[in-house]
């Protein structure tokens, strides 16, 4: 823990712009990676809401912190109505504020959805998703339509991102790891096996769905006041699609997965723009092709599906305990043998 | 007349227009256990459906301590003391053996999820509490040492005992148990037989029996019901039910 500190201090003080970046970006990934894995891996409740509670996250902190100049200035369509007109409140508070806003829709959704059993989470969050792209892109008065909103302050340094990070972790952790966390995987198991146990399906459901909307809404937060420009256009359906191969190549149901995954997917997308820059190889001209990072992604995606199915981590969890054990068990062999 | 524990009334399902069930009449008290039998088809796991929640039945009443249960969910029915078992065996099959049997302690739980989330209040106390209790349970059981193995890696009898561990764990009433020695060999019968002896002496507990090893519920039962094609046909103590000429012709066929 304090050596995670230290490296933070360190890569903020010596970094450079571009790798701060980059460590801002896998944080907000880790807190919706684990957040989605939480109703999708841990609660088995397909979903492919990660881009609309963004965006409901990311609008909400981003019309709370603008000032109420830079609002009248942006929203040259149409004014802003009246009571977003004159609200500024702090980051943190905005953040806090986007959290709640959509866990309330995420409750909004998860009372009918849940009522009945099977899929149906997954079709109306994709609905609910395209909804609030039309919204964005037409409710002008409050989101200023496909212009967006700009001129948000950069607030997300590297210290808030993985401060939030850290604390969606520990609540989540904690969460999964107590009775309730346990209720879930029994709904995810075997729904009228939970019930016939005494198990209100439908309160446990729900309460992972608003749980993980909560740490979405915030992640989203974070998104809008790092990029310092958000528009509809920021969040399609493909954000939801990133996100659920994190979580499947991370382990269904893995908290640990999910953290490795949303790491390597966001880290490695970088690392492979190697592959479209030029290079000369031993007298070989590359020229680079644009494009190509995303093949060898996809290549690399086949690969963890045919040699680890269930994903890295399956549903397997880190803890100190077993990393012990483990290394104990290998000096043993290791001794035996020598 | 005393109030018996558990009675329905005139219960009966309705599949369309197939009468799955109708009209069934049952009284459990405290402490018996009851026999429901017949051919396959019968309506016996209907039967149990109904009365735990996982069907509504169609018409009739049921009534549990004084109070009218009829169309409960099933965690409802469960809370208040009516636990069942699944006639396939349904665990928790990629959870632990413990948890497996701390998931039934659930509804037990005092603490809400924000006391789990920040781990303070009642959280401790209520976990400790639902550990001791699991793990007491898994020994009666004879678990205790497979506690850490996943419940799908349990062979056949041990997931049949872990059923019932599991729903031990919400303190039941009355039990439900659907054909609870299906595909156990005489000796795990045996065994099992002496278990449920067991449990109803220390617990007082009431159980209602489906089941198709006719020597075992002859053995346990105080009173059996037979039913067939959803209509209940006979009802009394084992002896009585195997001289009965109705239910030796449901079940031999009309010679």
């Amino acid at each position: 823990m304090a050596a995670f500190l230290v490296f933070i201090w360190f890569a903020n003080n010596h970094f450079t712009q571009y790798s701060i970046r980059i460590l801002n970006n896998i944080a907000i990934f880790i807190i919706v990676a684990v957040s989605y894995n939480l109703i999708n891996g841990i609660t088995g409740q397909f979903s492919l809401e990660p881009n609309a509670f963004l965006a409901v996250g990311a609008y909400t902190s981003a019309l709370l912190t603008l000032s109420p100049e830079e609002k009248a200035r942006s929203f040259i369509i149409e004014p802003i109505i009246w009571p977003l007109s004159d609200i500024c409140v702090s980051f943190p508070v905005s953040l806090l504020i986007a959290g709640l806003v959509t866990a309330l829709a995420a409750l909004v959704m998860a009372v009918p959805v849940f009522r009945v059993r099977g899929d149906y989470l997954a079709i109306v969050t994709l609905g609910f998703g395209e909804v609030i792209q039309v919204v964005a892109n037409n409710l002008v008065p409050v989101t200023n339509g496909p212009l967006g909103l700009k001129g948000l302050s950069p607030y997300t340094n590297i210290w808030w991102s993985w401060g939030v990070c850290l604390f969606t972790l520990f609540c989540i952790v904690r969460l999964v790891n107590s009775s309730y966390g346990r209720a879930m995987k029994a709904v995810r198991e075997d729904e009228t096996a939970a019930e016939a146990m005494g198990i209100n399906a439908f309160w446990i459901k729900t309460l992972a769905f608003t749980f993980s909307a909560f740490f979405e809404g915030v992640a989203g937060g974070l998104l809008a006041h790092l990029i310092t420009t958000i528009s509809p256009s920021l969040f399609t359906f493909l954000l939801t699609f990133n996100l659920l191969i994190i979580i499947v190549i991370g382990g269904l149901g893995s908290t640990t997965g999910a953290v490795i995954a949303a790491v390597l997917v966001t880290w490695g997308g970088e690392l492979l723009r190697f592959f479209e820059e030029p290079v000369n190889l031993f007298g070989f001209q590359y020229e680079g092709i644009p494009g190509m990072r995303m093949v060898i992604f996809s290549f690399l995606l086949v690969l963890v599906m045919l040699f680890a199915r269930s994903g890295l981590m399956g549903r397997r969890e880190f803890s100190w305990q077993k990393l012990i054990d483990w290394v104990r068990m290998r000096v043993r062999s290791l001794r035996r043998k020598g | 007349m005393m109030e018996p524990l558990f009675r329905i009334e005139k219960l009966s399902v309705l599949f369309g227009g197939l009468a799955a069930l109708s009209n069934l009449d049952l009284e459990i008290g405290r402490g018996e256990i009851i026999g429901l039998i017949g051919p396959n088809g019968a309506g016996k796991t209907t039967a149990f459906n109904a009365i735990a929640g996982g069907l509504r039945p169609t018409g009739g009443r049921v009534i549990f301590q004084g109070q009218d249960i009829t169309g409960w969910k099933s965690f409802r029915v469960a809370r208040a003391g009516i636990v069942r078992t699944f006639q396939n065996i349904r665990l928790y099959s990629d959870l632990t053996v413990r948890e497996n049997v701390m998931v039934a302690c659930h509804s037990s739980i005092h603490y809400s999820f924000v006391e789990a989330v920040i781990g303070m209040g009642r959280f401790a106390r209520d976990e400790r509490h639902v550990l001791t209790k699991a793990e007491k349970l898994l020994e009666t059981m004879g678990l205790l040492d497979m506690a850490d193995e996943k419940a799908s890696a349990l062979p056949y009898g041990s997931q049949r005992k872990l059923e019932i561990a599991r729903a031990l764990a919400l303190d039941p009433i009355m039990l439900l148990l659907d054909e609870p020695v299906a595909g156990m060999n005489p000796m795990e019968t045996l065994d099992f037989g002496r278990l449920l002896a067991k449990l109803h002496m220390e617990c007082e507990l009431s159980i209602g029996l489906i089941e198709h090893d006719m020597s075992f519920v002859m053995d346990v039962c105080h009173k059996i019901k037979v039913i067939d094609h959803g209509v209940p046909i006979a009802w009394g103590t084992p002896k009585e039910i195997q001289k009965d000429e109705r239910v030796i012709k449901a079940y031999l066929g009309a010679g």
